[in-house]
C-alpha cells in the first residue's frame, strides 16, 4: 500500500535508508548474496550462450549462429521426446489435479471423518519420500504386476508423484476459504452441486491452477522415475537429453535445455500472473 | 411427513407484496417448540440451546437478543438450516422444517460478515436466489433492480463486493436476501461493523423496509438500544434459554426476571421483605431498615423476601430531607445529555440514579453532595422470582 502523508516529509525516507545500511553492515553478506547468485545463474547463463554458439565444441565460442536449434527441431527422436514429455504432462496434471481437488474438498469440507490426520499426512507423504526410492518401488510394483501400457505406465508413475504437489496450493487456497459463502449459497437456494460450481469451484480456481501449473512443471522436469519406468519408446525430454550427454556434450543439448527452460520460465509467469490478479477467497 | 417446498413452488414473487391486514391474523410465521441444540458430544458437549419455545408472528420484526454466547446465532442457524436441531420442533407456517435441507427453505439470511460472492459483482449477487430459483430472465432483471432501488445502491450495479464500504455490502447482502421475497429473514447482527451513526440510520432503514416488504423479520444482536428500538417483539435470551417475550416496554418497564432487567437497560435492585399484606401496593422493608412503598403486581401471594426493582431514571432528586431517604452522591458519570450518579443510601448498593439534563439552571451535582432520593410507589417493582 502507497501511504502518502506530507505532514512527516523528512522521516520516511530517514527510516528506508537507515534500513538499507543495516542489511549492508552485516559483514560479507552482500558479497555472500552474490556469490550464491552467481553460482545459482551463472551456468545457466554459460548454457543459453553457448546454445548460440556457432562451432560444435562446447566451450570454445567461434561465433554467434542459431543452428543448433534448426537441428534440435529437425531432429525427429527430439520431437518425439518432446512430445512424450507433453503428453505425459498434461496427463498426469489432468489426473493428479482432479484427485487433488477432490482430495482437498473432502479434507477441508467433508466434515470429520475417521482418519483424517492420517489421509492428510499420507497424501502429502511423498513429498519427503526419496525420488529414488519411489522410482524403484514403481518399477518393481509395475514389472510385478506385469502392467505394460507404454507411456500409460509412465503417465501413471507422474500422476502419483504429482498429486501432492497439486494438493498443496489447493488445499491452502480452501483452507483460506471463508465456509460462509457456501452457506450463503445454499442459503440461497442452490443446490449442493450448484454451490460447487457457482462458488466454491471459481473461488478455488486461482488454487486448482496453481496446483496444476506445480505438477505440470514438476512432470516435465521429472528423471529418476521416468528413466526407470519408461521403455525405450517412451523416453521424455529430460532422459533423452541424458542419453545425449552420454555421447558427448554438443550445443544442441544446451540448444535443447534452453528450449525446456524457456518453457519453465513461461509456465511460472504464467502462475504468478494467475495467482496474482484473482480477487482473494474472503476479501470484503 | 409434510414438506415444505421451495419458495420457487409455493409463493410466486409478489410485485406488490400482500399487505399486513390481509396476511395478519393467521398463523404464526414461525413456531419453536422445546428446540434443543448440543454441540459436541461428551465432556466437551456444550448446550447451545435448552428447550426453546415461542411464536414469532408474521410480519413481525422480531428481535433475539442476549448477551455473546446465548445460542441466538444458534437458533438462526438451525432456522436457516445450517445445523441440524438435537430436538424439538421447527414449523414454518405451519410445516415442521427440521428436515428440510437449507436450499429448499424459504427463508434467507443475512449475514454478519456479508459473505457477498467476491467473484460477482452487485447486480449478480442479487440475481443469485432468483435465478437459483430459475425465474424468468426479465422477471430477475426487474425483481434486481427494485432490490437496488430500495437498499439505494442502483448507481453500484456492476461493482465487485471488494470495491464497496461496509455499510454498502451491508446493503447488498439484505437486497440479496430480500430478492426471492423469503417468507422470513434472519438477520444476524447485521449492523455490528458499522458506526454509530450509520448504524443509527439503517435501524430506521431496516424498519422502513420491513414495513414495505412485508417480510417477517428475525434480527439477533446484543445490543439493547438496537432491540428496543426496532423490535415489534423481542425474545431475551440467557445461556439457551429464553427469559422473556414481549414488546420493547414490557420489556424495559416490566421485565420477567432480574437477568431481563439488568440486561435491558441499567437498573437497581434491593433485597427486602414484605410487611404489608400483598396488593397492587405492598410495603417493605429493606436490609438497611428502610421502609419502602413499591409496586406489587408481580408479588406471589404470601411471598415475603423480594427483590426490588427501579429504572434509574425513575428515580428523582430532591433537595436534602424533602425525598423518600436521605443519601451522598458517590460517583458522577457525565453523558452529555444527563449524569449518572451512584448515590449511598444506607443500603448494601448505591442507588444508580439518571438525570437529564433537560433544566439550563438544573443544580450542577457534585461527589458529596446530600440529596433527598424520591422512589416513586408504582416505578419501584416488585420483581417476579
Ligand atoms: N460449531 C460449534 N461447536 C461447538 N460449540 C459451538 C459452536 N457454535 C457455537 N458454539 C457454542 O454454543 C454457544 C452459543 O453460541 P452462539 O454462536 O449461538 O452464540 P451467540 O448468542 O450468537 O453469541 P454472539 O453474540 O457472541 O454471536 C456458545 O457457548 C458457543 O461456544
Ligand atoms: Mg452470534
Amino acid at each position: 500500500m502507497v501511504v502518502r502523508d506530507n505532514t512527516i516529509p523528512a522521516v520516511a525516507p530517514r527510516l528506508g535508508e537507515k534500513k538499507r545500511r543495516a542489511f549492508g553492515e552485516v559483514p560479507g553478506l552482500r558479497t555472500l548474496a552474490f556469490c550464491f547468485l552467481a553460482f545459482l545463474y551463472l551456468p545457466i547463463g554459460v548454457l543459453v550462450a553457448y546454445s548460440f554458439n556457432d562451432g560444435n565444441i562446447v566451450m570454445v565460442w567461434t561465433g554467434f549462429s542459431t543452428d543448433w536449434y534448426v537441428k534440435v527441431f529437425g531432429n525427429a527422436d527430439i520431437r518425439k521426446a518432446a512430445l512424450n514429455s507433453v503428453i505425459v504432462a498434461v496427463s498426469a496434471t489432468a489426473i493428479a489435479t482432479t484427485c487433488a481437488t477432490l482430495a482437498a474438498l473432502a479434507l477441508a469440507r467433508g466434515g470429520a471423518f475417521r482418519g483424517k490426520g492420517a489421509t492428510l499426512g499420507i497424501i502429502t507423504l511423498p513429498l519427503m519420500v526419496p525420488e529414488i526410492v519411489t522410482a524403484v518401488a514403481t518399477l518393481v510394483f509395475f514389472s510385478s504386476i506385469g502392467l505394460n501400457l507404454g507411456l500409460g505406465n509412465v503417465i501413471i508413475a507422474h500422476t502419483t508423484f504429482c498429486i501432492p504437489f497439486a494438493f498443496m496450493p489447493i488445499r491452502a487456497r480452501l483452507e483460506g476459504m471463508d465456509t460462509t459463502l457456501e452457506q450463503a449459497s445454499r442459503d440461497l437456494y442452490a443446490s449442493d452441486w450448484e454451490t460447487f460450481r457457482l462458488v466454491t469451484l471459481p473461488l478455488l480456481m486461482p488454487g486448482v491452477l496453481a496446483g496444476a501449473m506445480l505438477s505440470f512443471v514438476i512432470s516435465m522436469d521429472d528423471f529418476i522415475i521416468t528413466l526407470m519406468v519408461a521403455g525405450a519408446g517412451d523416453t521424455t525430454l529430460p532422459v533423452y537429453i541424458y542419453s545425449m550427454i552420454r555421447q558427448g556434450i554438443t550445443p544442441e543439448v544446451n540448444a535443447v535445455s534452453s528450449i525446456l527452460l524457456l518453457f519453465s520460465i513461461v509456465m511460472v509467469t504464467a502462475y504468478w500472473f494467475t495467482t496474482r490478479q484473482k480477487p482473494g477467497p474472503n476479501a470484503h | 411427513m409434510t414438506r415444505i417446498q421451495p419458495a420457487a413452488t409455493v409463493t410466486p414473487l409478489h410485485p406488490a407484496a400482500p399487505t399486513a391486514v390481509e396476511r395478519s391474523g393467521g398463523e404464526p410465521a414461525v413456531v419453536l417448540e422445546n428446540v434443543c441444540k448440543t454441540y459436541g458430544r461428551g465432556a466437551s458437549a456444550v448446550e447451545a440451546l435448552r428447550g426453546v419455545s415461542f411464536d414469532i408472528r408474521d410480519n413481525e420484526f422480531f428481535t433475539l437478543l442476549g448477551p455473546s454466547g446465548c445460542g441466538k446465532t444458534t437458533l438462526l442457524r438451525a432456522l436457516a438450516g445450517f445445523e441440524h436441531v438435537s430436538g424439538g420442533v421447527i414449523r414454518l407456517f405451519g410445516q415442521d422444517i427440521v428436515d428440510v435441507p437449507t436450499h429448499k427453505r424459504p427463508v434467507n439470511t443475512v449475514f454478519q460478515s456479508y459473505s457477498l460472492f467476491p467473484h460477482m459483482t452487485v447486480s449478480e449477487n442479487v440475481a443469485y436466489g432468483l435465478r437459483r430459483l430459475r425465474r424468468p430472465a426479465d422477471e430477475i432483471r426487474t425483481t434486481v433492480a427494485e432490490m437496488l432501488q430500495l437498499v439505494k445502491m442502483e448507481r453500484f450495479a456492476d461493482r465487485l463486493p471488494t470495491q464497496l464500504s461496509g455499510g454498502q455490502q451491508q446493503r447488498v447482502a439484505l437486497a440479496r436476501a430480500l430478492a426471492p421475497h423469503p417468507k422470513v429473514l434472519l438477520l444476524d447482527e447485521p449492523l455490528s461493523a458499522l458506526d454509530l451513526k450509520l448504524r443509527q440510520a439503517m435501524r430506521q432503514e431496516l424498519k422502513q423496509i420491513q414495513a414495505e416488504t412485508a417480510i417477517t423479520f428475525i434480527f439477533v444482536t446484543h445490543d439493547q438500544d438496537e432491540a428496543l428500538s426496532m423490535s415489534d417483539r423481542i425474545a431475551v435470551m440467557s445461556e439457551g434459554q429464553v427469559q422473556q417475550v414481549g414488546t420493547p416496554t414490557e420489556i424495559y418497564e416490566h421485565p420477567a426476571n432480574r437477568f431481563v432487567a439488568g440486561f435491558v437497560g441499567d437498573a437497581n435492585f434491593i433485597e427486602a421483605e414484605i410487611t404489608s399484606p400483598i396488593g397492587a401496593e405492598v410495603t417493605c422493608r429493606t436490609k438497611g431498615g428502610l421502609d419502602l412503598r413499591a409496586n406489587g403486581a408481580k408479588a406471589r401471594p404470601g411471598q415475603r423476601s423480594v427483590t426490588l426493582f427501579l429504572r434509574p431514571e425513575k428515580v428523582r432528586l430532591a433537595p436534602k430531607g424533602q425525598g423518600t431517604v436521605d443519601g451522598q452522591v458517590e460517583t458522577i458519570q457525565y453523558l452529555g445529555n444527563a449524569c449518572l450518579m451512584e448515590i449511598g443510601i444506607g443500603e448494601a448498593a448505591p442507588v444508580l440514579v439518571s438525570e437529564r439534563m433537560a433544566d439550563v439552571d438544573q443544580p450542577r451535582r457534585a461527589v458529596g453532595d446530600r440529596v433527598g432520593v424520591v422512589f416513586d410507589p408504582r416505578a419501584l417493582q416488585v420483581l417476579e422470582e
